[in-house]
Order: structure tokens, then C-alpha cells, then sequence
């Protein structure tokens, strides 16, 4: 920066200079980007003086509980509404949302069902709408307008998701907002289905949509939905589900409307504040029963869903008085060419999951009980992107941000009295499922995804095992879909789904809940293809907690060359039933079989080729020697671990054919295997002599911080780095340019390349 | 006062140590972190998550690389339970996970009076229904 420092200077604007330079500002501004003012700040707007007056005039309890179980039975049905009405894959297994915002523009109360994290991150893009439109001539907002919004950086997980959003007016004056949220899947990208792993920038992420008005006198604006239908794959979905999220958001409305007549605007608006201020007060008496103390943890992403490398997320989290600081200094740069970036809104959107689905599930849902809560981050990093960096697959970096969170948070609860869920380790938190596209049966293009992502298995408690396949981390109340309608729709079959993954375990006195294996073949199409857009083939996503093993890692295996269908219907004897078999079995002759990391990008796909992954499992719970024999049996019997490893894992004696315990050669063998434990193990001191290093291995991509100094970020080797706080290009090459390169070096070795010409 | 930390640890407010729950073993100095007086083994994560499909034929099987990720086991030195694990990088030094503020601890259950055992958390209860 130049030096302006000269003598004299300091004379410093007058009050009406200010207004000047601000009206200057104001009047010629080029471009209304995302505002850091409002991008930054998750806590509640400052209490108005018009809530000040309401909360004056209504303030009694009851009758606040009362208009706040009303208005939440509205957003309820609201949320039925676009649950059952939705076109969007995602709509029908309720990852979806409906929310009421304060004037200002904060979440009040969500709907009890869908993805709080959709509708605790709009409160950015109506804040941008008050600050920007309201007084803006050429917009305003008026009663019967809508406006719509996807862009991420404005506010949101990732632009696959759009939102509605209407203000609510009382007699001329604007009292609240209401909103809808959709993962709608398609919206143009680079790849179908909405969340591009190949995206290298934000030009390759599809539609960004600003919020903007795209209703008038409720109704939905012919120009703009041709153009926004012309942008998508899916000009039919686009239509369907804006009227979908419109009429959700006007029953809302009527709703809010009958308590408008019958108890007034102020009860109104006094619920609104007082329910999102209350719940702020208790979360910080709730954080002020737990210990003082500083939790660290780290989870390792394994890729940029491009190629294999260690990205780090890294998470202290401090607790003091009524203070918690979740500070991921350390986690890694950004990338300025891969999509797996988030901008730190997401993060704290998914912060807020973890206390309102896995901690405090009685609180109501809404932004105040994350609101007191702070979050550190360094800037243009993995968890707090900038404006260039693409964060398409912004769900990397927000659920293993989840993950570190939810691990750090556990080591806190133990030993708290006060307790509103039970100790939880680790839910698997990978979307392991199959994100689709091209042109179906029907002759439709399509672009989305199979409903098992929300099949995340369970972490365990501490009383009991996790449960599998429970449910995504980002909302507890969606379900897994049924593919058989799915099936209507699509040109492929799922010819193996729901089966559990046999010794795909996450091991502990109790376990983690269990993934499930999916075998998909496209049938009916020429033109159909596949991508998967997970981490975790390399190193587990997560940690054990209290001596439990996390889950293990999980592949994406491919058989070619084959049509199953043609194999089912004339040698059916040979198809198998999980990926076991089929991989090591190889039953179908002159086919291919290949592994692949989880970061398949868009792929066209062969009749009854098969594309075949599982679903994670959650993490275990204490040590796996404690766990209860009969347990390790009932596994057995229920296909999840095989006997060989359970023995060998469990150290439990049982009978290879009857399956009864010997328990008192399941006590000796467990003795000896503590026995055996202290044996090889080392005391610390000695241990860290040998084992820990000054700096990340050379043969490893690794970025983010090392050990405790969390002030130089490593990017992709020991010598490469940043300072933490100063930002710098953080590009990788494409992983073909990689692959020719090493085939050129063998080439060139060989004397291969020695007459061609440069 | 003796305060569980974890389902094996816990800090005797009077000694400021971390023990054992399970044998009572003193584990060290609860300024500390209780790593330090524990015994650690380098675990190679295949024997925990073994490859489902065959490793001769497949660079990806289901296990964890070892040369990517390693798991550090921590047990008890006298009854070898194991008290926590921690996936690692390798080289990675071993995170100070717990850094306990000790006087905050000690005035915050002085204030609560004697320690319990350890609270589950609510159980998931069958719903009556309603009826009148």
C-alpha cells in the first residue's frame, strides 16, 4: 500500500463530507457483490424499536408460547406442502425447509421437520434484500413480491439449493419474512445434478442467483422463469418447484395472517424477538455447565474430489464462563481451482446442526442457538473461501467441519450434568450416493440424485450402538426415499440396495451404526450417466471417540465390458449380491474390474455396466474389548461383520458352527489381549521421539497446518506454504496433466520420446 | 472430588491428577494432558478395518492406506484399557486433545456439591399417548 502519510494531513471529513462521500459511494456503485458486513455475522440483528414497543405491549409467556406453536405449525405444513408437492428428488425425502424471519431479517422458527441448515443460512440473503432493495428504486419490495436466490455466496450451502422468499406486510408495513428452501438438485453446472466436482471456478457452478424479485402480486413472472428455465437441465423442475415453494410460503403466510387478526402484529413480532433472544440467553447458560477447557481435534479429507491428497480441517474449540470459540485456524487454503471450498457461513450453518440436531434437540429451531456461539477462521481457507474460489462441493469441507465439531463437542458433554442427548461419537458424514443425469426413459433430461445420501450411519452413544443408515447429518427427520419410484423416473435400476455392507465396521465397546451397499445399471438410455462426490477412499472422515475406531475407508469399484441385465437374464446364477463377491469373485468373464477414489466426475455409462459403492458407517464408541459378547454375535447373525474378523477384533471364543460364546475363553482371551496391548505400546515421551515430525511427509499432497503452529498453512509439499493470515493462488493440476506427465517421464526413460520435436 | 471425564478418565480435583476409571491407576498431572502417562502403539489401520476386496488385485479395498493414515492407539499402562485412539498423519504430533482449566473446574463443582456418577442423557421414552 502507498505511503499517504504527509504533513498537515488530518483533517478529517466533517459530518456532511461523510454523507457526501457516502451518498458518492451509494450512487455509484458498479456491482453489488456479496456484503461482508452481512456474510460475516451469524448473531441476532440488534433488538428494533418497533420490536421494543411489541415486546412492551406482549410479553407474557403463555401467550407467546401459544402464537409461536402456531406459527410453527404453520412453517409445519408449509413444509408438508413442498415435501409432498416438491418435483425435486430432494423434496420428496424432506431436504427441504420452511422458515419465518424477523423484519430484520433473522431466523425466528423453522419448520420441525427438512434441513435447518437451508433456512439458517437465508437470513444472509433477506438481510441483503433490506439492506439493498427496500430503498433501492428501481427494486423495492412490495406486498405480493417473491424474491429468489441460490447463490452461495450471498448465503446459502451451495447453489443447488434455491430459495423463495416473501415479505409479510400488516397494514402496509412489513412485520416478517417467510421463506422455502429446496435442494433442487440441476441448475446448469458444468455436470448435472447441481453440485459439479469439476467446477474450476464459479462460471462452472451454473446459475447464481443474487436475490431478485421473480414474483409480482403473487405471481410468478413469465420473462424471468424462461430465462431461469433455459439456464437449468430441468425446465419442467424449475417451473414446478417455485410454484411449489410460492404456495408453501403464502399457506405460511395465511397462517401468520390469522394471528395477525386475532392477537395483533405486536404479539406477532414480540413472539418472534422473544423466542429468538430467550433461546440465545439459554444456550449460554447451557455452554456455561460445561468444563473450562480446550478440546483439539482435526479430520482428514482425503481428496479434492479431483484427486487423492490431505487436506486438513482443523478445530479447536475453547470454553469459557458462557463463551465457546470454535477457531479453525490451521485447516487448509483454499483452492482456487478445486470445488470442495465453503464460504464460512456454510460452516456455521452446519456448526448450528450439530447443536440443534445432536446436542439441544429441545431448543427451538431456528439461528439463535447458534448466535452466541464464535467462529475463527483464517481468511481465503477451505472453511471460509473467497469470492473466486468455486465451493460447489462446499459439503466437503462444511460435514467434516460437522465432524470436527460434533468430536470436539462430545469431549465436553461427558462429564457435564446437565445433558439433553446422550453422548454421541462421530455420524458418518460423506454423501455416498449417486448423483445422475442425461436423458431418461421417458425422453426427459434430468439431473440429480439417488435419496441415499441420507443414509449416513449412526456414531454410537454412550449406552448403546449406533443405528445404520440412519440419517443424514444435516437433518435428522429425512428419510432414505424409495427407489422403486425413483426407478419410474430414471433409466437405470439400483440392482443391490439397502444390503449391508459386510466388515465395513467402525469398532467400539459399541459400534458405529453401518453403511449399506448400492449396485447401479443404466438400462434405458443411451445417454445416462453417473458421478459420485465423496472423500474417504483413502483415510476415514472421521475420529472414534473415547477409545472407539472410526469407520474404514470406502471405494468406488466399477465392473465394464458386461451387461448384467443380459447376465441376469440368461446366467442369473452368476450376478452376486455385494461388491465382495463381485470384486474378488469376478464372475462375469471378459469384463473389467477397477477401484476408484470417490471423486468420480460425470461419467456416461454403458447398459448394465455397474457402478457399486456403500454407504459409511459411523463411529464406535470406548474400547472394543468391553463390548458385550452377545452383541459381537448378534452382528454375526445380522451379516454386518464376518466371523474371522469379529473374533480377531472382539477377541470373542465362540463356537464356528452354533455361534455359542465361550465366555470364560472370551475373558482369558480378552485378558491376554491387554496383556498384549501394554506389550507392544510405548510409554508417550518415547513414543513422540520417534513418530513425530517437524514437518508433513514429502510423499504426501498435504495442506493446512502441522502440529500446533497454526500460523503456516502447507500447500501440497514441505517447501510450498503460506502465511496464514496472507492469502496466495492455491492451484492444482489437472489430474490428466498429472497422469501424462508421469507417462511422459516413463516414455523419455525408455528413450521414447527423444526425436519429437519441442 | 473425583470428576469423570471420559468414559475412562477422570481428574481428582484434590490430587489434580488424571486417573483410570477403570483401575484406578494415577495417570498423571491433570494440567497435563493425560496422553503423557500413557502407553501409545502406531497401529496399521488395515488390522482394524480390514480390505474387503482382494488388496493383490485393487488399489482401493476398503481399508484405510497405511502410508496415508495410521491409528495411535493410547491404553492404560496397568490395566490396558483403551482409553482413546486418534486417527493420524503420519508424523503428525499427537494432539493435547483435553487441556483442562483446573481452577475453573474446582470452582465449578465446588459450586455443584458432591459428584455423581456420570449422567447418560435422557433415554428415548415410549410415548403414552394421550388420554384423559
Amino acid at each position: 500500500m502507498n505511503d499517504m502519510s504527509i504533513s498537515g494531513r488530518g483533517k478529517l471529513p466533517s459530518a456532511e463530507e461523510i454523507d457526501l462521500i457516502k451518498k458518492f459511494l451509494n450512487d455509484t456503485t458498479l456491482f453489488l457483490g456479496p456484503d461482508p458486513e452481512i456474510m460475516q455475522n451469524h448473531d441476532l440483528m440488534p433488538r428494533t424499536a418497533d420490536e421494543d414497543e411489541a415486546i412492551g405491549k406482549v410479553s407474557d409467556a403463555h401467550i407467546i408460547a401459544k402464537i409461536r406453536d402456531r406459527i410453527q405449525s404453520g412453517c409445519d405444513e408449509g413444509y408438508e406442502m413442498v415435501e409432498q408437492m416438491g418435483a425435486a428428488p430432494g423434496a420428496k425425502w424432506g431436504d427441504v425447509i420452511t422458515g419465518v424471519y424477523s423484519a430484520s431479517g433473522d431466523l425466528a422458527i423453522a419448520s420441525a421437520g427438512g434441513v435447518l441448515i437451508f433456512s439458517a443460512l437465508v437470513h444472509h440473503p433477506i438481510k441483503f434484500i433490506i439492506k439493498n432493495w427496500i430503498n433501492d428504486p428501481t427494486v423495492g419490495v412490495r406486498e405480493g413480491d417473491g424474491f429468489i436466490h441460490n447463490d452461495s455466496r450471498y448465503g446459502n450451502v451451495h447453489n443447488t439449493d434455491q430459495s423463495m422468499i416473501l415479505p409479510i406486510f400488516h397494514k402496509g408495513k412489513l412485520v416478517c419474512w417467510v421463506a422455502s428452501t429446496v435442494h433442487e438438485g440441476e441448475n446448469g453446472a458444468i455436470e448435472p445434478g447441481g453440485m459439479p466436482s469439476m467446477a474450476e471456478s464459479p462460471s462452472d457452478e451454473g446459475l447464481k442467483m443474487s436475490p431478485f424479485r421473480v414474483v409480482e402480486n403473487y405471481q410468478i413472472k413469465r420473462d424471468i422463469l424462461t430465462f431461469l428455465q433455459n439456464s437449468v437441465r430441468e425446465p419442467k423442475l424449475q417451473y414446478e418447484d417455485m410454484k411449489v415453494k410460492l404456495f408453501a410460503c403464502l399457506r405460511i403466510k395465511q397462517r401468520i395472517e390469522e394471528t395477525l387478526n386475532t392477537d395483533g402484529p405486536e404479539a406477532l413480532i414480540s413472539t418472534l424477538r422473544l423466542t429468538m433472544e430467550n433461546v440465545r440467553a439459554e444456550v449460554k447458560r447451557r455452554i456455561s455447565e460445561w468444563p473450562d477447557m480446550t478440546v483439539r481435534t482435526y479430520i482428514i479429507q482425503d481428496s479434492t474430489l479431483r484427486e487423492n491428497c490431505v487436506v486438513k480441517i482443523n478445530c479447536k474449540l475453547t470454553k469459557t464462563g458462557d463463551r465457546l470459540i470454535f477457531d479453525f485456524r490451521g485447516s487448509a487454503p483454499e483452492f482456487t481451482n478445486r470445488a470442495t471450498n465453503t464460504i464460512v457461513a456454510g460452516l456455521k450453518g452446519m456448526l448450528a446442526q450439530v447443536f440443534l440436531c445432536y446436542v439441544w434437540p429441545d431448543l427451538p429451531r431456528g439461528q439463535a442457538a447458534f448466535a452466541p456461539i464464535e467462529v475463527i477462521t483464517d481468511p481465503h481457507s477451505i472453511v471460509n473461501c473467497s469470492y473466486d474460489a468455486p465451493n460447489s462441493q462446499s459439503l466437503m469441507s462444511i460435514f467434516t467441519g460437522f465432524t470436527a465439531g460434533q468430536h470436539a463437542v462430545a469431549k465436553f458433554l461427558y462429564s457435564c450434568p446437565e445433558k439433553y442427548t446422550k453422548v454421541h461419537a462421530p455420524t458418518f458424514n460423506m454423501i455416498n450416493t449417486f448423483i445422475w443425469g442425461g436423458v431418461s426413459q421417458h425422453g426427459e433430461t434430468l439431473g440429480n440424485l439417488c435419496a441415499d445420501l441420507n443414509g449416513m450411519g449412526a456414531g454410537a452413544t454412550a449406552d448403546r450402538d449406533g443405528e445404520h443408515a440412519l440419517a443424514p447429518i444435516f437433518a435428522t427427520m429425512a428419510d432414505i426415499g424409495e427407489q422403486e419410484l425413483n426407478e419410474e423416473e430414471v433409466p437405470f435400476l439400483q440392482l443391490v440396495s439397502k444390503k449391508m455392507t459386510r466388515d465395513a465396521i467402525a469398532p467400539g465397546k459399541y459400534r458405529g451404526g453401518q453403511g449399506y451397499t448400492m449396485m447401479v445399471a443404466t438400462k434405458d438410455s443411451e445417454q445416462w450417466g453417473f458421478m459420485t462426490v465423496c472423500q474417504g477412499a483413502k483415510i476415514p472422515p472421521l475420529q472414534g471417540l473415547f477409545g472407539g475406531y472410526a469407520c474404514g475407508a470406502y471405494p468406488l469399484s466399477k465392473v465394464k465390458g458386461v451387461d448384467v441385465y443380459d447376465v441376469l437374464m440368461n446366467t442369473p446364477e452368476k450376478f452376486k449380491h455385494s461388491i465382495e463377491e463381485i470384486m474378488n469373485e469376478q464372475p462375469f468373464e471378459g469384463a473389467s474390474y477397477t477401484t476408484h477414489h470417490m471423486g468420480m466426475g460425470f461419467e456416461i455409462s454403458k447398459r448394465g455396466e455397474l457402478f457399486m459403492i456403500s454407504q459409511g458407517a459411523g463411529a464406535g464408541y470406548g474400547d472394543l474389548l468391553e463390548r458385550d459378547p452377545r452383541g459381537v454375535i448378534k452382528d454375526i447373525e445380522e451379516g454386518l461383520i464376518s466371523p474371522e474378523v469379529a473374533a480377531r477384533l472382539y477377541k470373542v471364543v465362540f463356537d464356528p458352527e452354533t455361534l455359542a460364546v465361550n465366555e470364560e475363553a472370551t475373558e482369558a482371551a480378552r485378558a491376554a489381549e491387554r496383556k498384549a496391548r501394554i506389550a507392544r505400546s510405548r510409554p508417550y515421551s518415547e513414543f513422540v521421539k520417534d513418530w513425530s515430525r517437524p514437518n508433513p511427509p514429502s510423499y504426501l499432497q498435504y495442506f493446512g497446518a502441522w502440529g500446533d503452529d497454526v500460523s503456516r498453512l502447507y500447500m501440497g509439499s514441505p517447501e510450498k506454504m503460506r502465511d496464514a493470515a496472507t492469502p496466495r493462488p492455491n492451484y492444482m493440476t489437472h489430474p490428466k496433466d498429472v497422469r501424462i506427465a508421469e507417462l511422459e517421464a516413463r516414455l523419455a526413460a525408455l528413450g521414447g520420446l527423444e526425436h519429437e520435436k519441442q | 472430588m473425583k470428576v469423570a471425564m471420559t468414559e475412562y478418565l477422570r481428574i481428582d480435583l484434590k490430587s489434580e491428577k488424571w486417573e483410570c476409571r477403570v483401575c484406578d491407576h494415577e495417570i498423571g498431572a491433570a494440567t497435563q494432558s493425560y496422553k503423557e502417562g500413557l502407553l501409545v502403539h502406531d497401529r496399521d489401520p488395515r488390522e482394524i478395518h480390514p480390505p474387503i476386496i482382494d488388496p493383490d488385485k485393487y488399489r482401493f479395498t476398503f481399508s484405510p492406506d497405511p502410508e496415508w493414515v495410521r491409528i495411535l492407539e493410547y491404553c492404560c499402562p496397568s490395566c490396558g484399557t483403551q482409553v482413546e485412539t486418534e486417527y493420524a498423519v503420519p508424523g503428525h504430533p499427537p494432539l493435547y486433545d483435553m487441556e483442562v482449566d483446573l481452577p475453573a473446574l474446582k470452582a465449578q463443582w465446588a459450586a455443584r456439591g458432591e459428584a455423581a456418577e456420570p449422567y447418560a442423557g435422557p433415554a428415548v421414552a415410549r410415548d403414552e399417548g394421550h388420554g384423559h
